[in-house]
């Protein structure tokens, strides 16, 4: 305990904000500041069209620097579903140039690109569907995607394409070079050495570059865009802002101390995804590369170069343009053409998978804090949620459980009986999660240590020897997550008999993952540490991602390939949605950061991370009661519902603050357990399809320019939408309802009001505004238990809300809740809902599937009916029975008393 | 699921040794039965509706207040009557019937679950009984103890408040006595005042010869001491009061005004371990010596010692009353501050006050001083936290003697200021059982004191078995 405040001391000079001059502006990052130095304008790439080289699977042509006559490879691709791959890499490089593994789920099916015409500056393809070409213009050279005579997006279009290639060094390279490669080296005597090329230094430390430059930048432009989000994770708007006259918006996986609100500073994950949309079309661009990235976003009019002349364009339009800099590796960008949200989700999600299934228990309530003390405090905690008839799933343990931050230990003296711990939670039906960091304490009596050690799976330093640094156990070496038998080993550790102490009941934690090094350049590793062949340089955004995948399959292993996995990880990238939950970091109890979580996480989901939530209450300072009861109402609707906070917070477990309060934490957590199997259908769908589960409300109204800012309500899945109270004392809070000609109903009081209208709505206290869409059918378990696992074999009510027309439709997903079965088995029942015409059936939507519940239909309630005079179920065997039921004239609610079916069968009632 | 058993029979051995029967849907309690009869509408507990009666446990749950599904958890908001023969009956929320999670110790939450319960309210009833028993005696010698504790304390009390009032009047006459001799000092001391004055330029004048004579001295000073020079050497005050009074002086030096060398071989045993040579401190003496009332130095002594004790006897007297006057008026103030505690209702835990009690864990020593402050010391060298002095007592409105509340003790780097919550229990003796830290820099100590220890019920520990007949 002393270490950490001493190191806190020593790393925090300020304790109220991030100090932000331990972090790198644009200015200060060598490589960003040279490609900011080139402006827009003519290319100095040519496209040589004769070395144009066509196969089934895709084009190459190369590329000329007319300044330095190095050539570049272009590749280009047409993806299944509507994408275009575009890949730029130094033809001959001096040594290879790092392409970005394991985030592709395989490599992605190409279609036939064929030659619609060429001629002297131009080549034209076909990428099929609705006359969608790829012009390739040679000088300057540019690529454009057009469908008919619209521009979808252009590249190099201002002349940002800039390829720093490898060079060798200039004092090494005179006596190398032969006269016969003369004009060669006449041309690249011109390039001059800049500033910061072979050595940077950033406060006390300096980035050796023995490589020497090696970024890349490329320009994308959007005509006709004026609403860009994605490239989590900032804590900003959901809308980007433009960035001209401030930093680009930096992608640099870094343990940032008490973040601010609205900049672009890098955060603890990067997913360099963008999203672009309008009422014509949604579109994405993804660009793989895990190294240091800046993406600056400017809106502009269009102005098109006379080669586009035949494209039909107003001069007036809007259009954004994003330029993107990597400091290493290749260019390699996926151009995910839509057009609908939809269509982007999917693609994206056909690229590099989708989120993980969680376990049903992972959707519930998570208590956590730095720390529970020992193992009487977990268990009075325990006892205190069901004292206070509050429900939750797991309890989690920080840092502090372990032997001296030995992660896989437990300390003696705290928590000497884990497995007694563990099987107390059991007993409850309730869970465990217990952290484990990369860093690893540099300690010979340290048993995993000591097996890195030997088996040589430290990241090194840039002389080769083990890199080490500070962090919580003290000094600590970080294991080399990208050697995929460094991981296969980790994974291990995660077997019961290995990791002593652990039980089934108990999950992992993935925490200071950037990696966080506390004493290394912007609190993270060196960037010419060593992992293999490759600098960290290269791999640093990927390093979280492996850490977080170890794990997950380490919990996957120790159940022989039978339970799902639950790993929360604090750094991520693309592709990490397939391994778990991700959270926003070391948050702080203020109402700015409550509101920020709403659009942290509606951007994480767009770009296809669906499983992510804030620390409830705030992590850092002390919540008010009003503010900690607000920040669990919004916490229970979103898709990670953690309570935490830090060590230095006075305890705030749910039942601190007063009677009053308890019950209105209380009640935010059930509704929360309510609804959770429309959580967990959702998160289904999102495994299925790579749809987000808390979703922007354009990407359901992607024609309602009014819905395109929005970031203070969202929906979940598309038949909720929420409108959480994030303002101190407030006494109403103003929602838009979208749509024009549907409906929407309050889910507390049934209250109908029309859509495509912003509504004042009065709150108090224990207001959560939540609206549920005319024409949808929600399914809930309103017999609230102590944890979900209680709850699995409880009836559903469903909740069928009609629209204007008289009907509804939704799903219903069942199956064991914790393992793979569903997938390896197709062990799960899904089901059809639909109301119309006066009869509300439920319909298989997956025969060939088979599971068998407990759970029946206790009840259901038709919110915007009409009086039936009589309701009759119908069973599969064709057995009728009456239904009684009851109805509420004034809100027009029918409930529909007992049908007792089962939620597996086919069923049908009729109102007549 | 949908099957529940409606009724529920239970057979009851009671003391009589008559069977008897009675039926009851399940979870209802026996206070409750009237309103549950067979084949009669149900009226909800709340009056909202009736229903028939077998939608009462039909697992749907129709009453608002949960009242027509004692024993499914159909409703939200209803609660389970366990009978836990053999130990205590309880009311559970009823979502947590058929959770797979055994509840009641007879099992009877359980009954669909799959759950495999035991019937533990024997054993739980048997511990529960051995716990109460020893309870029970603790309690009742904890509240002899107690008794004692208050006959003490009022005994006490009475006695400190008699004492404060005898002395309350003693301090009148001390008052008066003190004024009289102030007079009587203050003309005694006329003369020599006089004399000072007269001998203070003489001094001036020879404040430069002095110097010279000091350091010839030097050598001499060790075993040429005068009850004045003492006096400025104040590392020599054996009260530690601050100051050296002539009557300590006096003391150390065996009763004599002055010494030769001779008799100083015997007082300089009593002094040298504290005495500070004059050498180092030359500057500061003779810049104390110029601004001081009365020139003491050696080659006086002889002078001022004649004309010193004709007024010495005037002042020892007066600064003696006034000392007097002093520790009686501190005396009534630390027995009035003391009354003014709220030692419990019946003064009982007035025993406590200027005692300390300590445990020692792992890595710390914690000192409880009732009524005063809480520390925490590092076992293995260190130095002392403050854990909070003295707030109030903050027990539950009932009873608010079972907490004590320590406030305002070391701070926290960026927390709060460290307090301690110290939680009450009876017992036989008087310790500290137990500290923790729940939240960061909010401590909770545990302590048992039989002045807690309630007055014992006419206790009747036979099992609850027949508590609902």
């Amino acid at each position: 305990m002393g270490m950490w405040v001493l190191l806190i001391v020593l790393l925090c000079v300020s304790a109220r904000a991030v100090d932000r001059s331990n972090f790198k502006t644009c200015e200060q990052s060598a490589f960003c500041k040279r490609q900011k130095e080139l402006k827009p304008g003519q290319s100095p790439y040519r496209a040589l069209l004769d070395t144009l080289e066509l196969s089934d699977s895709r084009i190459t042509l190369q590329l000329i620097n007319d300044n330095n006559k190095v050539r570049l490879l272009l590749e280009l691709y047409r993806l299944q579903g509507n994408m275009t791959r575009v890949k730029i890499n130094e033809l001959k490089p001096l040594k290879p140039r790092y392409e970005v593994p394991d985030v592709l789920i395989s490599d992605p099916f190409t279609e036939t690109l064929s030659v619609v015409s060429q001629d002297e500056n131009s080549l034209v393809l076909s990428l099929g569907g609705k006359d969608q070409r790829l012009i390739v213009s040679a000088q300057p050279f540019r690529l454009d995607i057009v469908e008919g005579p619209q521009v979808l997006v252009s590249l190099n279009s201002r002349g940002l394409l800039a390829f720093e290639h490898l060079r060798a060094r200039k004092d090494t390279i005179s006596h190398k070079i032969s006269s016969t490669v003369g004009s060669m080296w006449d041309s690249l005597k011109k390039e001059e050495d800049k500033p910061g090329m072979w050595e940077e230094t950033f406060k006390s430390h300096t980035d050796s570059k023995p490589n020497g430059p090696s970024s890349i930048s490329l320009d994308f432009s959007l005509p006709g865009v004026e609403h860009v989000y994605g490239i989590p994770e900032h804590a900003d708007t959901l809308k980007l802002k433009n960035t001209d006259g401030s930093d680009p918006y930096r992608l640099y996986n870094l343990d940032v101390f008490q973040y601010e609100l609205h900049n672009p500073m890098a955060l603890y994950g990067a997913v360099p995804v963008l999203i672009s949309h309008s009422t014509d079309r949604t579109m994405g661009i993804f660009w793989l590369n895990a190294a240091e990235t800046w993406v600056d976003i400017s809106s502009n009019t269009m102005m098109f170069g006379k080669i586009l002349d035949f494209v039909q364009v107003s001069s007036e339009a809007p259009q954004t343009d994003v330029r993107w800099i990597s400091e290493s590796g290749i260019i390699d960008v996926f151009i995910m053409l839509g057009p609908k949200p939809a269509d982007v989700f999917t693609q994206y999600a056909s690229l590099t998978g989708t989120q993980s299934f969680p376990p049903l228990t992972a959707l519930a309530y998570h208590q956590c804090r730095w720390n529970y003390n020992d193992q009487e405090d977990v268990k009075s905690v325990d006892q205190g949620f069901d004292e206070h008839d509050i429900p939750y799933d797991f309890i989690w343990l920080d840092i502090e459980h372990a032997d001296g931050k030995r992660y896989f230990t437990w300390d003696p003296s705290k928590f000497p009986q884990p497995k007694e711990m563990l099987q107390g939670l059991m007993d409850k039906r309730r869970k465990l999660v217990a952290i484990v960091d990369p860093h690893i304490r540099v300690d010979s009596g340290y048993k995993i240590h000591n097996e890195i050690l030997s088996k040589n799976f430290y990241v090194k330093n840039k002389d080769g020897g083990d890199y080490e640094g500070w962090c919580w156990p003290g000094n600590s070496g970080y294991p080399d997550f990208t050697n995929p038998e460094m991981r296969a080993w980790w994974a291990s550790k995660f077997a019961y008999e290995q990791y002593e102490g652990s039980m089934e009941n108990q999950y992992v934690w993935n925490d200071m993952n950037e990696p966080s090094v506390f004493n290394g350049p912007e609190v993270t590793m060196h960037k010419d540490a060593l992992h293999g062949g490759w600098e960290h340089r290269d791999v640093h955004n990927l390093y979280g991602l492996y850490v977080q995948k170890a794990t997950a399959d380490g919990l996957v292993e120790r159940s022989g390939g039978v339970e799902r996995p639950f790993v929360l990880t604090r750094a991520f990238f693309a592709g990490s949605q397939r391994y778990g939950a991700v959270w926003t970091g070391d948050n702080a109890a203020e109402w700015g950061h409550l509101k920020i979580s709403i659009p942290m996480c509606l951007s994480l989901g767009l770009a296809g991370i669906s499983f992510c939530g804030a620390d409830v209450g705030g992590f850092f300072k002390h919540p008010s009661a009003e503010l900690l009861v607000r920040w669990y109402q919004a916490g229970a609707y979103q898709p990670f519902f953690r309570a935490h906070a830090h060590i230095d917070t006075p305890r705030r477990e749910p039942w601190l603050f007063g009677p009053e309060n308890t019950a209105l934490i209380r009640e935010a957590i059930r509704q929360r357990y309510a609804l959770l199997p429309y959580w967990y259908q959702l998160f289904y769908n999102a495994h299925r399809t790579g749809y987000p589960v808390m979703r922007p409300l354009w990407v359901e109204y992607p024609d309602d320019v009014a819905t395109f800012s929005i970031e203070d309500e969202y929906l979940i899945g598309k038949d909720l939408l929420v409108h959480p109270v994030t303002d101190e004392g407030a006494t109403a809070v103003t929602a838009y309802l979208p749509g024009k000609g549907e409906v929407w109903y309050d889910v507390h009081t049934f209250q109908k009001h029309d859509g495509e209208q912003s509504l004042y709505i009065p709150v108090t206290m224990s207001s959560i505004p939540v609206f549920q869409r005319g024409g949808s059918i929600i399914c809930r378990k309103d017999r609230v238990r102590r944890s979900s696992s209680c709850m699995e074999n409880d009836p559903y009510t469903l909740y069928a809300a009609l629209n204007s027309q008289g009907s509804a439709e939704g799903e219903l997903y069942i199956d064991d809740f914790h393992t793979f079965n569903f997938e390896k088995a197709k062990q799960f029942v899904h089901r059809h809902l639909s109301f119309s015409a006066n009869t509300l059936s439920s319909r298989n939507l997956a025969p060939d599937s088979q599971f068998s519940t407990a759970s029946w239909i206790e009840k259901i309630v038709i919110i915007g009916g009409s009086q039936p005079s009589s309701a009759t179920l119908k069973n599969a065997d064709g057995t009728e029975s009456a239904l009684e039921f009851e109805f509420d004239s004034t809100l027009a609610v029918l409930t529909l008393r007992k049908p007792g079916v089962n939620a597996a069968a086919d069923w049908t009632v009729i109102l007549r | 699921m949908t099957c529940v058993h409606l009724l529920l029979t239970l057979v009851f051995a009671v003391s009589l040794g008559t069977p008897v029967e009675i039926q009851r849907p399940r979870g209802v309690p026996l206070t409750s039965i009237q309103f549950y009869v067979e084949n009669k509408p149900f009226t909800c507990l709340d009056g909202s509706r009736a229903i028939p009666f077998d939608r009462v446990n039909d697992d749907y749950c129709d009453c608002k207040d949960g009242s027509d599904e004692p024993g499914t958890a159909a409703c939200p908001n209803g609660s389970f009557h366990c009978t836990n023969a053999g130990y205590r009956p309880m009311f559970i929320p009823s979502s947590r019937i058929n959770d797979g999670i055994c509840d009641c110790c007879d099992t009877t939450d359980e009954y669909n679950s799959g759950a495999k319960c035991e019937n533990t309210c024997k054993e739980l009833g048997r511990k529960e009984r051995e716990v109460l028993q020893k309870m029970a005696e603790i309690t009742k010698e904890g509240f002899l103890l107690k008794q004692h504790l208050i006959e003490e304390a009022k005994k006490g009390q009475q006695e400190k408040k008699s004492k404060v009032t005898d002395m309350q009047g003693n301090k009148k006459q001390l008052d008066e006595k003190v004024e009289v001799l102030r007079t009587v000092k203050e003309t005694a001391e006329q003369p020599e005042k006089e004399a000072k004055e007269r001998h203070l330029k003489a001094w001036e004048e020879q404040k430069a010869a002095i110097r010279l004579e000091k350091d010839k001295a030097k050598m001499a000073e060790a075993f040429f001491v005068s009850v004045s020079e003492l006096q400025s050497h104040a590392e020599l005050d054996a009260d530690a009061d601050g100051t050296l009074t002539e009557t300590e002086a006096q003391g150390l030096m065996g009763g004599a005004e002055q010494v030769d060398t001779s008799t100083f071989e015997s007082v300089w045993p009593n002094i040298k371990d504290k005495y500070h040579s004059e050498v180092s401190r030359e500057e500061a003496d003779m810049s104390c010596l110029v601004s001081s009332e009365v020139p003491f130095g050696k080659m006086f002594f002889f002078f001022f010692t004649v004309v010193k004790l004709s007024a010495q006897k005037a002042r020892d007297d007066f600064e003696e009353a006034e000392k007097a006057l002093r520790e009686m008026d501190d005396q009534i103030r630390n027995i009035e501050k003391e009354l003014s505690f709220d030692f419990g209702p019946d003064a009982e835990f007035t025993y406590l006050y200027s005692q300390c009690y300590e445990l020692t864990t792992s890595e710390y020593i914690y000192r409880l001083c009732p009524f005063n402050r809480i520390s925490q010391k590092p076992k293995y060298g260190g130095s002392e936290t403050n854990l909070g002095t003295w707030g109030s007592w903050s027990g539950p409105e009932n009873n608010k003697y079972l907490l004590m509340k320590y406030e305002h003790g070391t701070g926290c780097w960026q927390g709060p200021n460290r307090s301690t919550t110290v939680k009450l229990t009876c017992g036989k003796e008087t310790v500290v059982t137990s500290t923790s830290e729940p939240s960061r820099c909010e401590y909770l100590m545990e302590f048992t004191t039989p002045a807690v220890c309630q007055e014992p019920a006419n206790t009747d520990l036979s099992p609850h078995d027949h508590e609902e007949l």
